[in-house]
């Protein structure tokens, strides 16, 4: 431009400027301004929202997988309950029973609950020192299950009472159906509470983001009239807000995941205590696995994108609306 | 003293542009009040100065906007650059208002940029390196005084230093045509008339000026065509 200009430079007062300005070097600064009140606010937004989602995240697949464990492990067993009768031979009665379990197709295993086991399971109730011959007490033998190809509880049902009349087969099915239904349950709320949780995310998301927006108007408009194309404009501030959301979704996500290491951590530091028993018990170790990790790198993903997204759409619409202006005056 | 424009090298722009913005029965109205501009018809001829007057509320803004195309007129035909206002489409519109140097009456300096960034920053949207321009956008603050200015961030300027950025970042593009509403609003009169020199000055390198004011004094120490608004109609004495 200014190769055509001549004469003295212009100033205030009158006086032609020196040449020798010395040039200073600097990164320009960005065009989309750097952090400002509003900015921080929508960070820590993101970043609180984030947390608490990855949270529900962590928790829906930790009580996925507790009941997922809850389901194998008690389908994994099933019972034979002998009742003791005046004349019968237990101890054969228990051997010929585990025989023909064991010879059953899909049974891998048969153990007798032998005496002390069985007076270790009545302590709580009838005291130590008890001599279990003395009672009609019923005895066990657990039957492990090949869970890939199960047995036919029914035809094994048949085979042993047939041998053994006073034998009963618990295959726990009432209980398995139950649990399975409350892990079902459970893992439902779980993931209605996590809807919820990303719902109100992504709302909070999209108005922090365009409150944020707001005090950015004049921007927009003087880069419109200085000629700049829709797709730059959007461009800067998509970068800047997914800048932004990546920022927050990021502090939010690693602060969840060093909540869930921290308890679980604690929970393997206190594994002989009797809350941490409990609490494992109930939900494992804590551990949220690789998915439960993955999904909170994807709700910050998620989240990052929906920032730079709204971003994108709040400028889209900000410069339709400065055509519309111009339309309103036709 | 009277000064002229270079009115020799109007005429033989002429020859080669006819006119930059034409108007022809253009009539104006927000929403559904009244026409506040009315058959208005008139050329900025290609290297032409031009003051734009009239008394407060006349509607030299509207008129600026309408040739900065911010505003749709509600009838008649505007042609920029040749082509019909009502055909240029979304895309077109940057390149052709790049062709447009405005001077806001408010400035809309950004105040999160330094002085030489808010110059440079119509080279910048367009995607250009700044090794491409930063000696010309350097050597154009020197030339409007602001050499020592550069690297100062918009609020810690004088009115009279914003007025001149806005002034560079207009000029930055070498536009075809500068317009400017009410450049000396903001500053004292010996200030104003070293502003109008500057007009002139870019005006004999060739850009068309039209400056919308309402001060008299400026408009009597030039020479030039005047636009009068009156009643939303336009009077022009060349």
């Amino acid at each position: 431009m200014t190769d055509t200009i001549s004469g003295d430079s212009f100033t205030e007062d009158g006086i032609a400027e020196s040449e020798a300005t010395p040039r200073v070097r600097r990164r320009m600064s960005p065009i989309v301004p750097a952090q400002n009140v509003v900015g921080r606010a929508l960070v820590s937004v993101i970043a609180i929202m984030t947390f608490l989602s990855c949270l529900t995240l962590g928790a829906v697949t930790l009580v996925r997988d507790t009941a997922t464990v809850w389901e194998s492990q008690i389908s994994r067993e099933a019972t034979i309950q002998i009742k003791p009768q005046d004349g019968m031979d237990m101890e054969a009665a228990l051997e010929s029973a585990s025989l023909i379990a064991r010879g059953f197709p899909g049974i891998t295993g048969a153990r007798i609950v032998d005496r002390e086991a069985t007076s270790r399971l009545l302590e709580p109730w009838l005291g130590s020192g008890l001599n279990i011959d003395e009672l009609p007490v019923p005895r066990l033998i657990v039957v492990t299950i090949n869970e890939d190809y199960p047995p036919n509880f029914q035809r094994l049902r048949e085979a042993i009472v047939a041998e053994v009349p006073q034998a009963s087969l618990d295959d726990h099915r009432t209980w398995v159906d139950r649990l399975v239904t409350m892990a079902r349950t459970t893992v439902a709320i779980g993931m209605a509470a996590l809807v919820l949780m990303l719902a109100a995310t992504i709302l909070s998301v999209v108005f922090a983001t365009r409150g944020a927006m707001a005090g950015n108007g004049h921007i927009i408009e003087v880069l419109h009239f200085v000629g700049a194309e829709g797709r730059f404009i959007a461009r800067e501030f998509r970068r800047h807000f997914l800048a932004t959301g990546m920022k927050g979704a990021a502090a939010g996500g690693v602060a969840a995941i060093l909540v869930f290491l921290v308890v679980s951590f604690w929970s393997a530091r206190n594994l002989a205590t009797p809350e941490a028993d409990q609490a494992t018990a109930l939900f494992g170790n804590f551990a949220i696995g690789l998915s439960g990790y993955g999904g909170v790198a994807l709700i910050v993903l998620l989240i990052g994108a929906l920032t730079a997204a709204t971003s994108h759409v709040t400028v889209v619409t900000y410069l339709t609306d400065i055509e519309n202006r111009q339309t309103d005056a036709g | 003293m009277v000064i002229r424009p270079d009115g020799g090298a109007a005429e033989a722009a002429k020859k080669v542009f006819q006119h930059l913005i034409r108007f022809e029965n253009v009539g104006l109205r927000y929403g559904m009040g009244a026409e506040i501009l009315r058959d208005l018809s008139f050329e900025i001829p290609a290297r032409s100065f031009q003051f734009l007057s009239g008394p407060s509320g006349a509607g030299k803004t509207s008129l600026l906007r309408l040739l900065f195309l911010s505003l749709k007129p509600t009838r008649g035909l505007i042609s920029v650059f040749g082509k019909d206002r009502s055909r240029i489409t979304r895309r077109e519109l940057p390149h052709i208002r790049r062709r447009i140097g405005v001077v806001f009456q408010d400035f809309r300096l950004l105040d999160h940029l330094t002085t030489y960034e808010n110059v440079a920053l119509p080279l910048r949207v367009r995607g250009r390196e700044e090794s491409s321009y930063r000696s010309d956008v350097e050597e154009l603050l020197k030339w409007v005084g602001l050499g020592e200015r550069m690297h100062v961030l918009p609020p810690v300027l004088s009115g009279g230093e914003k007025q001149r950025a806005a002034i560079a970042r207009a000029l930055i593009e070498q536009p075809e045509i500068l317009l400017a509403d009410e450049p000396t609003g903001n500053v004292d009169p010996p200030l104003a008339r070293r502003l109008l020199r500057l007009f002139i000055e870019m005006n004999r390198l060739g850009t068309a000026v039209v400056i919308a004011t309402h001060d008299l004094g400026l408009m009597e120490q030039v020479d030039a065509r005047r636009m009068i608004l009156s009643g939303g109609r336009l009077d022009i004495y060349d």
